[in-house]
């Protein structure tokens, strides 16, 4: 056994280690928060029961928290072929105009449960041709793909204002975006959902059906990454690009394919505001979920199963942190990006830092869980 | 009996639950060559680290010359004249002998004063050991011999009284080994003790005093060198009797399976690696590759796989061409009965952080009976696993457990399990037992033959002379990228040592 770590079990792995990764960044945060002068036992009861305390919270939440299984699900897909997708941003905010164009050409004709498929596939398809370019010059050029996708976030950005201040205003508005969308490009809330468990929550409350979408999606990319043949050579590509060649995987194929499939998802999360919201495609509707996918998909460890709690608790950071600002005035909403950025150093950047203490405790309690056979079993 | 240089008291480490050095004593006596011999894992590596000051042991004591010392840093070691000479050299490639020999060691702020009392300081060193090279040399450009060399200086310059080298001779070829022993037995003149750390029992009984054997973290025995065998010795390593003499039959060459015509490869940085290299491989016959590392073999037998593309040249696999410089993929040759042990398991023949079961398929993922459509039939995944398990007893028997978990013999017969299966025409092996234990060793060494006995064409590539010489029934030398020789197997070590060294006759040796 050359590693010097041993295995713990998955669920030391997956749930022990990111919650004590969690727990130190909010015991962090909270000195910040004395720091500004308030009980940070206080401010963690408000952003708790601001996004749990009630059914109008966790509608936000959840809102929230779709987005970024969505933008957290691309990066991870290009995690397990080794690549870093710093693009999600763009691509969900290309992705809009995917979903704009077909909710714009279809609402006043369809209804939603047929625009809805459409617009699934324009949002797919506007995310996956904007994650194409760069995996292409990575495919072929070597040009590396965090910095290729970090300038398509800006020039989707440039590309998005022209249209929202341009062909896509309607003549005479003021506001930069599109019209209003009307029934046949609304999804149906599903604060009903709640409603059913003895929570009341305000009909304006954003939750809708993507909700469900995003979970199933979370379903498709475990089915793709470890049911398929696609998802063992996207995999293999990952660990080593050498035992790739050597298996006659084809790296130009596998990373092209990996960056349409992130893309896509990516692109979906467009469908979540625009159809599920605010009905219209409007200037910064992504407003960073595509970079909060990166702290979603570290945290999650690249599993749909982590993906979706991950991306919850960064809803909950949202959304509670929304009334953390409002019941504090001293603590502004940048703390909450304050709180972001602790979770993604303890949960991303020092994951390993807990680990070794760990195993320690795991392995003196019972060296078989952490997988030691007692006597070394050798050769043949 | 001479006084002790070093004595090791007691010293236990463990890695989490893995006890990697149990109460070990070791005396090792001044002015001796000391051999430690044992299998990977065995825990030689981890004693010699704790000695250097790379790990702490857990308890017991080292003592240097009689007294206690507290080795925390491998500055404490060399302050007590404890020197290494690493597997892998410590050398900055693009910087001269010099250069590199007061790197750690300037003593003057400026480095003009520094080289100048190296220089000298140098000259003497090279006087009493016989230990010549150039100081202005850059270190890339000197053969690895010598870069062995700088190390061994480096360590004499900082006053090192006792030497470890770790597998000194893994990258010599055997005539720069005999040059290598040669220092060495002068060191132990002058009174250097010396610890050799090796899996090569030849080298052992060349030039030791004393031998110890280490097995599962423990030293089980230290002897004579005169008064043991290489058979005790091995004995002693694994635990059990091993068959050290491969035991085969008559070769019974067929028809020619590979064929290699004029292949010249070049690598990344376009030097090129093999020129103009031709042979031919046939059915029932093992075609060994002798040479020292780098010489062109890893390259020779990435191109004919498929992995790397050649610059000119043809290649015929049963009488068609393979598109050696233009398309060959390695999935399609393997449709077509080549299969390819990789050199290097590691990055190459495996995902280590894969599941066994995934390792077994590698490469051979879009077979009909591994998919449903685009997915993947994990039951029939893991059973095939379970199979090739059973048949090549892979240990631990678990299809589920992560390939890094294995031992490296464990390892390589996971790929030997997952190419053999498929009963290829034509088999490449690289390396087969580089990193295996001894009694894996054996069972690698019997299913290469067995290949060959049903009438398979097997090209070996290895760096083990030995392995050359007991598996192949051909030996082809490669020398800077080109086949400089073909003997037979009874060609003797010394002739293919002369020519792996690029030394075509004898009298140009002399």
């Amino acid at each position: 056994m050359s590693t010097p770590y041993a295995k713990l079990p998955a669920w030391a792995d997956y749930g022990l280690i990111p919650f004590i990764n969690l727990l130190v960044s909010f015991a962090v945060a909270g000195l910040v928060v004395l720091l500004v002068g308030e009980n940070p036992f206080h401010a963690a009861v408000i952003l708790v029961d601001g996004a749990f305390g009630s059914g109008t919270g966790i509608a936000y939440t959840l809102y929230y928290a779709t987005n970024f299984i969505f933008t957290g699900l691309a990066v991870a897909v290009a995690f397990h072929c080794g690549l870093f997708n710093i693009g999600g941003e763009g691509q969900a905010y290309i992705a809009g105009l995917g979903v704009g164009l077909v909710c714009l050409a279809f609402d006043h004709i369809l209804p939603w449960w047929l625009t809805f498929p459409l617009a699934i596939l324009g949002a797919a398809l506007a995310g996956a041709l904007w994650a194409l370019i760069p995996a292409y010059l990575q495919a072929k050029r070597g040009s590396h793909i965090v910095i290729t996708t970090i300038m398509f976030n800006f020039i989707a950005a440039s590309a998005m204002v022209y249209l929202l201040v341009g062909p896509l205003k309607p003549r005479g508005a003021m506001a930069p975006q599109t019209r209003q969308l009307v029934e046949g490009a609304q999804l149906p809330k599903l604060g009903w959902l709640l409603q059913e468990f003895g929570l009341t929550v305000r009909p304006s409350a954003p939750l809708n059906l993507s909700f469900l979408l995003a979970l199933v999606m979370a379903f498709v990319v475990w089915v793709i990454v470890w049911r398929t043949k696609l998802g063992y050579e996207i995999r293999t590509m990952g660990f080593s690009s050498k035992a790739a060649r050597y298996a006659g995987i084809s790296e130009t194929r596998i990373i092209i394919v990996t960056m349409l499939i992130s893309g896509a998802l990516a692109g979906m999360m467009a469908l979540n505001p625009i159809m599920g919201d605010q009905h219209n495609v409007s200037l910064d509707f992504v407003s960073g979920a595509g970079f909060v996918g990166i702290a979603v998909a570290l945290m999650g460890r690249s599993h749909p199963a982590g993906i979706v709690p991950a991306a919850i608790l960064f809803g909950m950071l949202y959304q509670g942190g929304a009334e953390l600002a409002f019941e504090m005035p001293n603590i502004s909403r940048d703390m909450i990006v304050i709180i972001q950025g602790l979770v993604i150093l303890f949960a991303g950047a020092l994951e390993h830092m807990f680990r070794p203490w760990v195993q320690a405790v795991f392995a003196s309690f019972s060296p078989r869980s952490v997988g030691i056979a007692p006597s070394k079993a050798e050769g043949a | 009996m001479a006084e002790a240089a070093i004595e090791l008291v007691g010293i236990n480490k463990s890695f989490g639950t893995v006890r990697a050095n149990r109460d070990i004593n070791l005396v090792i006596e001044r002015g001796t060559i000391l051999g430690i011999v044992g299998e990977n894992g065995a825990g030689k590596s981890t004693l010699m680290s704790i000695l250097y000051g790379f790990y702490q042991a857990d308890s017991g004591e080292i003592k240097v010359g009689g007294k206690p010392v507290a080795i925390k840093t491998p500055n404490d070691a060399i302050a007590l004249g404890i020197g290494m000479v690493h597997q892998h050299f410590m050398l900055v490639e693009n910087f001269t002998v010099i250069e590199n020999i007061i790197l750690g060691a300037e003593h003057e702020p400026l480095l003009k004063k520094s080289i100048a009392k190296a220089r000298s300081e140098l000259e003497r060193l090279e006087r009493e050991y016989g230990l010549e090279v150039d100081p202005d040399a850059v270190v890339e450009e000197l053969p690895v011999g010598l870069q062995q060399r700088v190390e061994i200086l480096k360590a004499l310059y900082r006053g090192a009284e006792i030497l470890i080298l770790d597998e000194p001779t893994g990258v010599l070829t055997p005539p720069e080994a005999d040059h290598l022993f040669r220092i060495l037995r002068q060191l132990k003149e002058q009174g250097k003790t010396i610890v050799l750390i090796t899996h090569k029992l030849r080298e052992i009984m060349a030039i030791t005093d004393t031998v110890s054997v280490m097995r599962q973290g423990t030293v089980v025995a230290t002897r004579e060198t005169a008064q043991t065998t290489v058979e005790e010795l091995a004995e002693l390593m694994v635990g059990r009797r091993v068959l050290l003499r491969v035991e085969k039959g008559e070769a019974r060459p067929g028809a020619v399976k590979l064929s290699v015509r004029n292949l010249t490869v070049r690598d990344s940085r376009g030097v090129t690696m093999v020129s103009d290299v031709s042979f031919d491989v046939r059915g029932g016959e093992i075609v060994g590759i002798a040479g020292v590392a780098g010489n062109g073999q890893s390259e020779l037998i990435e191109a004919i796989s498929g992995i790397r593309r050649a610059v000119s040249g043809n290649v015929l696999l049963d009488g068609k061409a393979i598109d050696v410089i233009g398309h060959a993929d390695p999935g399609e040759l393997r449709d077509r009965g080549l299969a390819h042990v990789p050199e290097d398991r590691h990055h190459v023949g495996l995902v280590l952080a894969f599941e066994e079961n995934e390792n077994s398929m590698l490469g051979y993922h879009d077979k009909p009976q591994y998919l449903q459509g685009p997915f993947l039939k994990i039951d029939a995944v893991r059973d095939d696993a379970k199979r090739k398990i059973e048949k090549f007893d892979i240990r631990p028997p678990d299809c589920r457990l992560r390939t890094a978990n294995f031992s490296g013999g464990n390892q390589q017969k996971i790929v030997l399990a997952r190419e053999l299966e498929q009963d290829p025409g034509v088999l490449i092996v690289g390396q087969p037992t580089r990193g295996v234990d001894v009694g894996a060793i054996e069972f690698i060494h019997k299913q290469l033959i067995a290949m060959r006995d049903r009438g398979k064409a097997v090209l070996l590539i290895s760096v083990e002379l030995d392995e050359i010489r007991s598996l192949s029934d051909r030996i082809l030398v490669m020398f800077d990228g080109r086949v400089v020789g073909e003997r037979g197997p009874d060609a003797s070590e010394g002739e293919l040592g002369l020519l792996m060294a690029g030394v075509e006759n004898r009298e140009a040796a002399e």
